[in-house]
């Protein structure tokens, strides 16, 4: 039995948030400069310029990547002999607002969704998955709202043809355009239930960008190929960088159904983790 | 073509061609989702507008709070089709310049063609990169609204692409 403090899950959690919004994950800066150099279209290469540079100010001169600092979906796996001393979801968005408050992001919460009413930092969505062992892993994924806009699921026959999934998750590039700050990521969730399929399509944005899901890299490359090929491009100006990859998770599902959720990123994909 | 301009004035409003690249000094005003619904009702009911729409620019934006010692936090454009369904009546009353990311509605395109207005687009999802730009910031209204606040920004050398002309000639199509 390892006891963790709610004090210290605060303090991960602050830092988590500054480093998710100030520095940029290495491999998705990775993805936008290899893109820059495979880049053919001058304007797209000039944006992709410019996002490169935009990190860059945002690490140097500690302001966030993007004002939009969205909602900081975190993501904990709680070993189940671990104790924590205190409130653990308290704790998490004690965390949030410190971070937030000390990076001076935007209050990008309203408290009440119908009248719009009260912004501020928390509460957050909080999901936790209880695993073996004793540690605490904990990861923060601030989700700009103009990409999370674009989420789509669609719960196919399961005698759909794989060219059917294809087809939507193309579609939903294709919907969100130029609107979601393209080069994307694309996040996918296929099988579960309607909920569980669009919660992996957004923790499949925590993969490593050049780490390929062992079982479907055909399928994942196949899509990025394809979705490079509608000549978006960064802005929606065009050009062969619309998104820096796709990353697929799956889960088995019923033997009525096949939910496929699709879960956007823009190019400033954000997270952070540590393990206690 | 690189172009610079400091107001949109109708001399300079026909001298932007779609995909023109221009730099702009001068004043821009944010405003957002919450701050539209507001400058539309207050519209509506004829009351007195935050600032003079007549020859200005809104730039759709709700910065980050601002570090101190700085002038502005991350600052850059969020998604213009949001803002579609209120920005007849702000052409209507002289609105010339719109900054802001994606495309708008074939309305709205029409719109900025009959009001010889222009629709920009900047940098987006870099909004670090986008406060390097910006000398003063004030909030001028609606400071209950938080991020949504307008602000009255004073900017230099503003980078902006032109997406729909005075024309009506539209990037996205």
């Amino acid at each position: 039995m390892k006891i963790i403090s709610a004090k210290k899950i605060t303090e991960t959690i602050r830092n988590l948030c500054l480093k998710a919004n100030l520095d940029l994950r290495n491999d998705v800066l990775a993805a936008l400069k290899l893109a820059r150099l495979r880049e053919k279209n001058k304007r797209a290469r000039n944006i992709l310029d410019a996002i490169v540079k935009n990190a860059f100010i945002a690490r140097e001169e500690r302001l966030a990547i993007c004002q939009d600092t969205g909602i900081p979906c975190v993501f904990v796996e709680l070993g189940q002999d671990v104790k924590i001393n205190g409130d653990l979801n308290k704790a998490i968005n004690k965390g949030i607002v410190q971070g937030y408050k000390n990076g001076f992001f935007r209050e990008s919460i309203v408290k009440e969704p119908i009248s719009r009413k009260e912004s501020g930092y928390t509460p957050t969505v909080i999901h936790i998955d209880i695993v073996g062992g004793d540690k605490l892993k904990l990861t923060v994924l601030p989700k700009g709202f103009g990409c999370e806009n674009k989420s789509q699921l669609k719960m196919f026959n399961p005698t759909a043809k794989i060219e059917e999934i294809k087809e939507f998750i193309i579609e939903a590039v294709k919907a969100a355009g130029p609107d979601a700050c393209p080069p994307y990521v694309v996040g996918v969730g296929i099988g579960g239930t309607a909920d569980l399929a669009m919660l992996l399509a957004k923790k499949s944005l925590l993969r490593r960008l050049q780490t390929p899901n062992s079982k479907l890299q055909t399928l994942e490359k196949e899509l990025l190929n394809k979705i490079n090929h509608l000549n978006i491009g960064p802005m929606g100006l065009g050009g062969n960088t619309t998104a820096l990859a796709v990353n697929i998770e799956i889960y088995p599902t019923h033997i009525a159904g096949l939910p496929v959720a699709v879960n956007i990123s823009c190019h400033a994909l954000r997270s952070a983790t540590k393990t206690l | 073509m690189k172009k610079i301009i400091s107001f949109l004035d109708k001399k300079a409003i026909a001298g932007l061609r779609v995909g023109d690249e221009v730099f702009l000094t001068g004043i821009i005003y944010t405003a957002r989702d919450q701050a539209h619904k507001r400058l539309a009702e207050v519209i509506r009911k004829k009351e007195k507008l935050p600032f003079a729409l007549k020859g200005a620019i809104i730039y759709y934006c709700g910065p980050a709070k601002t570090p101190k010692g700085r002038i502005i936090g991350s600052c850059g454009p969020t998604t213009s089709s949001r803002m579609d369904e209120f920005t007849l009546c702000l052409l209507e009353k002289g609105l010339k310049g719109m900054i802001g990311k994606g495309d708008r509605s074939g309305e709205v395109a029409a719109a900025i063609k009959k009001y010889k207005a222009v629709y920009f687009l900047t940098y987006a999802g870099c909004g670090a990169l986008m406060a390097s730009y910006i000398r003063s910031a004030e909030v001028l209204a609606y400071q209950d609204l938080g991020p949504e606040a307008i602000y009255r920004l004073r900017v230099e050398k503003f980078p902006l692409l032109v997406a729909i002309d005075s024309k009506g000639r539209d990037i996205y199509k």
